[in-house]
């Protein structure tokens, strides 16, 4: 009973503290170009003040548009629900092993595609297109490194594959190695971060995310965007406790946990201040060198997945 | 031979061949000549890596001096030459663009499949822990003939040459701890060699069909069209 | 349930379905009480032939007769097991919702050019056909049902035949199926001449050599798979699909493809035996071909039923996958992970016959209401025909391989199996394995950005077209029998771990092991291989959704504020009003999909500018490569050949004469 209770209270948790994540990349960011940037919390200011706004709705819009909001985060909260963050003793992980969360997470940009495409304006069906283009490429890469990751625990489910990691010998893993540079292509990607989409532009030929849910306003648009917020930090925790598992948690145990809560945020605080440096770095990309960006991912899995049989097996 | 059981500087190599490996696809999706130059260079520095750590695992100290020429050589002295050269001729800044290159990917990442399935014979021949790169180090060979294949301009399909004499070079170092002195410094000297030959030959192709892009060179055909 | 009783439904099922066809031709002059007729007895054979697969599988029973009928050394044999039991079912079931669907679909073609008794009469015969297929233990009754369901189908294609295209279609249709019947003849003919029988059982008992047992395996997997629509085999299916009137395409679909899976299942694991891995590995690369080159040709589509015909390519694909991971297992002999992965492929099979049946039966709907095949003239059909529109988007997630619906959990099993592949000695397969499943993932992915296109652009957004504004919503059999095929999408999709309980039993009889450990964890939690390797959870998850969504919906409705929503036009930057035309159509959707895998089509696009008094025109045509490589060039081939062999027919009595002549005195120096 314990552990459920601490799954809830995680996943709680993990939710309310999502949009810290963001806020710290976007304030690192501005720091970073010699700007002022909002402060870290900022994040919660807006959702608060959306969510208070009056909802205003297209009037070609239909059911769809209207629930989607709530399937796109409550799918994304399911999700977050089966990633153990703090320690592997997650009751909830047994839910869902890595393919399903692909799978919910596919779940969410499915409906959040239909909601782009519901008011019949351009801009949301052009942020659809490039949406669903993006990820159709970016999800065989994206399995093909879960894979190669969860082979050598030979499971997928995250909790056996974490404590595997953390409790056998240190070794140094080529596939590791390949794969999780695969993966973390493919994480930016999939969150919708520089170079693949920016966050921070409304301009028609460069956006994704921001032109479907351009047509939102009110509590619709404040979990649109929190749902965004908590995809970020997810794959920011599945990148942090899949490659560098140490510190979480074997247990339920107080210092388990203490230990569990300090090393994520460690690791988040420091994932926010690469992807901060990397956004600051370069420049976005054009929409069809997307393709390469993520071929480049896929054969990073690939090698992985090859070095693994080659290098590692016999 | 599962990877565990390896002591630690062997899991380095093991990780250094991945990396050759990877150096060697990025060079194919390059498009760009100076950043495929800096690139080589890179894979001749893992390279040189690797035989020093081979060099300290098996106490056979000759593989040092390979590393050292293989420092001078590929990292310096060659990449020096092709970027002075590329500046001389002024296509420091020159795009190649490839065919279709997630399908030049995917075949080179099927190329690796295939030298694996290839090298499973030879690799139980040889005793050394390391045996398992056997297959990457045919696979950068085979990748460096495609880099060859699909360029078009004369220096990159050089690189790519080179890049098949590394794959070579490494395979002799993890499979039997290199070839004899004699053999690997006759090669060494072979490569520099010919880097200053197709150095010469690249200022005759140009002022012969005034390009480096070695399709024009149908035009020597003998062949009446 | 009396597990004897399995058989003598299943041939009640049979004579009812051809009741069905030969009854209503007694009314001819009243149209509407003759479609009623034909339809009911339609429902009723479906309800038998569910009952007795659903007896056949649950009580994992065998029964067989012997009937007394063809010619006098060669009985019939009929036979239920579990495994045709489960085929049984999936006949049934859709076969009884066609039946809810038919009578108010069909209204709409009385009257018409072409007699509605032909196409009750044959959709009875088609449907009794393949009931007779499945049941069938011999390969002599065998290929007499399956030419039976070839045939009836091609006339139910070539219903519609006042239009050239549909007779044309219909005419490959009929070519390929003779091509693909003959080859499983020849099939069923190398395994005749080992074992000097065409009973099934002594089929099975045959010794036959590896290098026989190949070639009556590629003849076998050409043949059926000719049937099923694997690429390159494909062709006849996104031609036949769209002209077929739409709860004919559903069965065609959902139930005909199922059978020529059957068959195969049946051949190979019953018949052939022996099974080899390098057929595993041809099967599950032509598979994943089919899945990946399904997928995206029905992206490059805009008629709505040919991008679901496309999408049947896809998933044939996804089940031969299944199969071939399982064969490929199965001939190394990890038997356990032969059976999950058969299982997978099976539990796709049923999946795909529901939700396909589901989104042409919407499909149907659509087309019938709004009298256009163009997606491109579609749109805002959510508001007009809400129920439809409802179970559409069930029969979409479910076929984009989205949790919770029925999709996801034969592509999960799938993926499980093949993330077994490492207990495989040889790396070769090692490697191939990992690179199928991404290649099942890009499929999912690219299916689900399909379905975004689909719905989308047909229910969402604004009508592009008046006939789409004027449409209607149906009448109350035609969404009854969607609604019904919903639930099956949910519940399949909720409890995977009694379906798979179900199915487990026919692994257990082909290869002899089942998997053991499937309700181990409760039946809450589907773990096929063991717990601690993989586990899902379909209710938990969807409570899970739904505690979400309520307490989000809590948090965000604060009753101290005004939560009402205020509805005013969509901003138009301020440029004058939106129009429908302003709006993604399904090229346009499809246009960066369409540009990043260009080499998979053959792509003629054109712009003509803008001229005096006229807009510039766009104008886009995607064909089919194979065609191009395979067809065209064969064709043209048997033309040629067809023209030398004209020849010989000179027009002159006495040449053919001769012919005859010679024709004698050559076979009675054979005789002698």
């Amino acid at each position: 009973m314990i552990d459920w209770i601490f799954a809830f209270l995680q996943t709680v948790g993990f939710v309310f503290l999502a949009p810290l994540m963001a806020g710290w990349v976007k304030w690192l960011k501005c720091r970073l170009q010699n700007r002022q940037g909002p402060v870290p919390w900022q994040p919660y200011r807006d959702l608060l003040r959306l969510s208070r706004k009056q909802v205003v709705l297209a009037d070609t819009a239909s059911p769809v548009f209207r629930i989607a909001p709530y399937i796109v985060f409550s799918v994304t909260v399911v999700a977050v629900s089966v990633v153990p963050i703090i320690s592997v003793q997650l009751p909830t992980a047994a839910l869902a092993d890595v393919i399903v969360l692909v799978g919910f997470l596919a779940l969410a940009r499915f409906f959040l595609s239909l909601a782009g495409m519901d008011i019949g304006t351009a801009f949301g069906g052009m942020g659809s297109s490039r949406e669903v283009t993006i990820s159709s490429l970016a999800e065989p890469a994206l399995l093909m490194a879960l894979f190669t990751l969860s082979m050598n625990a030979s499971s997928t489910n995250l909790s056996i594959v974490i404590a595997h990691l953390v409790q056998s010998p240190f070794v140094l893993y080529p596939s590791l190695i390949f794969s999780s540079m695969g993966f973390i292509l493919v994480a930016i990607a999939e969150t919708g971060r520089i170079p693949i989409d920016n966050p921070a532009t409304h301009l028609e030929l460069t956006m994704i995310h921001e032109a479907m849910i351009l047509e939102y306003s009110g509590r619709h648009l404040a979990m649109m965007e929190w749902a965004a917020m908590l995809k970020l930090t997810l794959y920011s925790v599945l990148i942090a406790n899949l490659i560098v598992p140490w510190g979480v948690g074997m247990t339920l145990a107080p210092r388990a946990l203490i230990i569990g809560s300090l090393s994520i945020t460690c690791k988040l605080v420091l994932l926010g201040g690469f992807l901060a440096v990397s956004e600051t770095v370069q420049a976005k990309m054009r929409l069809f060198r997307a393709p390469q960006y993520l071929g480049l991912a896929f054969i990073l899995s690939l090698l992985g997945m090859m070095s693994h049989i080659i290098l590692e097996v016999r | 031979m599962l990877i565990y059981t390896l002591s630690f500087p062997e899991q380095v190599v093991l990780i250094l061949a991945a990396l050759i490996l990877l150096s060697s696809f990025i060079m194919l999706a390059q498009v760009r000549v100076d950043s495929m130059i800096n690139t080589f260079a890179l894979q001749g520095l893992l390279l040189c890596f690797a035989t020093t750590l081979m060099a300290l695992i098996s106490g056979k100290y000759h593989l040092l001096i390979s590393a050292a020429l293989t420092l001078f050589l590929k990292v310096f002295f060659i990449p020096g030459q092709l970027r002075l050269l590329i500046i001389r001729l002024n296509i420091h800044r020159e795009v190649e663009v490839l065919g279709n290159s997630s399908l030049i990917m995917l075949f080179a990442a099927g190329l690796v499949l295939f030298s694996y399935y290839v090298a499973l014979p030879i690799r139980a021949l040889s005793l050394l822990s390391t045996r398992n790169t056997i297959a990457i180090s045919l696979a950068v060979v085979l990748i460096g003939m495609l880099i060859v294949i699909s360029r078009r301009k004369a220096v990159t399909q050089v690189v790519g040459f080179m890049s098949m004499e590394n794959g070579l070079f490494f395979a002799a170092v993890v499979s039997t701890y290199g070839m004899p002195m004699v053999v690997e410094l006759g090669v060494a000297f072979d490569v520099l060699v010919a880097a200053i030959l197709f150095g010469v030959f690249f200022f005759h192709i140009r002022t012969e069909i005034g390009s480096l892009d070695t399709d024009r060179l149908n035009r020597l055909t003998e062949v009446e069209k | 349930m009396d597990p004897t009783m399995s058989l003598p439904l299943a041939q009640w099922a049979v004579f009812f379905s051809f009741l069905s066809a030969i009854l209503p031709l007694l009314f001819l002059r009243r149209p509407y009480l003759l479609v009623r007729i034909a339809f009911l007895f339609l429902g009723i054979a479906g309800i038998a032939s569910a009952w007795a697969g659903a007896t056949a599988l649950l009580t994992n029973h065998v029964e067989q007769i012997i009937l007394p009928l063809g010619l006098p050394w060669l009985h019939v044999f009929l036979r239920t097991d579990p495994l045709s039991g489960f085929f049984l079912f999936i006949v049934g079931l859709i076969t009884f919702i066609i039946a809810c669907y038919g009578p108010a679909y069909v209204r709409a073609h009385i009257g018409g050019p072409c007699p509605i008794g032909c196409l009750t009469f044959f959709t009875g015969l088609f449907a009794g056909g393949m009931m007779l297929v499945l049941l069938a233990a011999d390969a002599y009754s065998f290929m007499i049902a399956w030419e039976f369901m070839s045939v009836a189908s091609y006339f139910l294609v070539a219903y519609q035949h006042d239009q050239a295209e549909n007779r044309s279609a219909a005419f490959i249709y009929l070519l390929m199926a003779v091509v693909g019947g003959a080859f499983i003849l020849l099939a069923f003919g190398v395994l005749a001449g080992f074992c000097g029988s065409f009973s099934f059982a002594a089929m099975a008992a045959a010794q036959v050599s590896p290098a026989w047992s190949t070639i009556a395996f590629l003849l076998a997997f050409i043949g059926f798979g000719m049937k099923a629509g694997i690429v390159p085999l494909h062709v006849w299916l996104p031609l036949a699909h769209p002209v077929a009137p739409s709860h004919i395409s559903a069965l065609m679909s959902g139930v005909m493809l199922k059978v020529a899976i059957y068959g195969f299942i049946r051949f190979v694991y019953g018949l052939l035996g022996g099974i080899q891995w390098q057929w595993g590995v041809l099967v599950l690369l032509t598979g994943a071909a089919s899945a990946v080159l399904g997928v995206l040709y029905a992206l490059m589509q805009h008629d709505l039923k040919r991008l679901l015909a496309y999408h049947s390519v896809e998933n044939i694909g996804i089940i031969y996958i299944g199969l071939g991971l399982s064969m490929i297992f199965q001939a190394t002999g990890h038997m356990e992970i032969a059976a999950l992965a058969l299982i997978a492929a099976l539990y796709h099979c049923l999946n795909h016959a529901v939700f396909k049946s589901l989104l042409f039966l919407g499909a149907g709907d659509v087309l019938q209401q709004s009298h256009q095949h163009d997606m491109e003239k579609m749109g805002g059909l959510i508001r007009i025909m809400p129920v439809t529109a409802v179970c559409f988007l069930v029969g979409c997630i479910s076929i984009s391989a989205l949790p919770p619906f029925n999709g996801f959990v034969s592509e999960w099993l799938t993926f499980q199996a093949a993330l077994q592949g490492t207990v495989l000695r040889s790396g070769i397969l090692n490697a191939m394995i990992p690179v199928a499943s991404a290649i099942l993932a890009l499929t999912g992915a690219l299916a689900a950005a399909c379905f975004v296109k689909v719905y989308g652009v047909i229910f969402l957004g604004r009508p592009r077209s008046l006939q789409a504004a004027g449409t209607q919503e149906t009448s109350f059999g035609m969404r009854f029998a969607q609604i019904l095929l919903a639930l099956c999408c949910l519940i399949f999709g909720l409890f995977p771990t009694w379906v798979v309980h179900a199915i487990n039993v026919i692994p257990a009889r082909l290869l002899g092991v089942g998997l053991s450990k499937v309700a181990d964890n409760g039946w809450l939690w589907l773990a096929p291989v063991s717990k601690q390797t993989a586990s899902y959870g379909a209710i938990p998850v969807l409570i899970g959704l739904l505690v979400s969504w309520f307490i989000v919906f809590i948090f965000l409705h604060d009753p101290r504020q005004d939560n009402r929503i205020r509805i005013a036009p969509a901003w138009d930057c301020g440029f004058g009003p939106l129009t429908p035309r302003m709006q993604y159509t399904s090229s346009a959707f499809a246009m960066p999909i369409r540009r990043v895998f260009s080499f998979v089509w053959s792509i003629f696009e054109k712009i003509e500018p803008a001229r005096q008094g006229k807009g510039p025109r766009y104008s886009l045509q995607i064909t089919d490569w194979v065609w191009l490589i395979i067809y065209l060039p064969l064709g043209k081939l048997i033309l040629k050949l067809a023209e030398r062999t004209s020849r010989i027919q000179g027009g002159n009595l006495r040449v053919y004469l001769s012919y005859s002549f010679f024709t004698l005195l050559f076979l009675l120096w054979v005789i002698v």
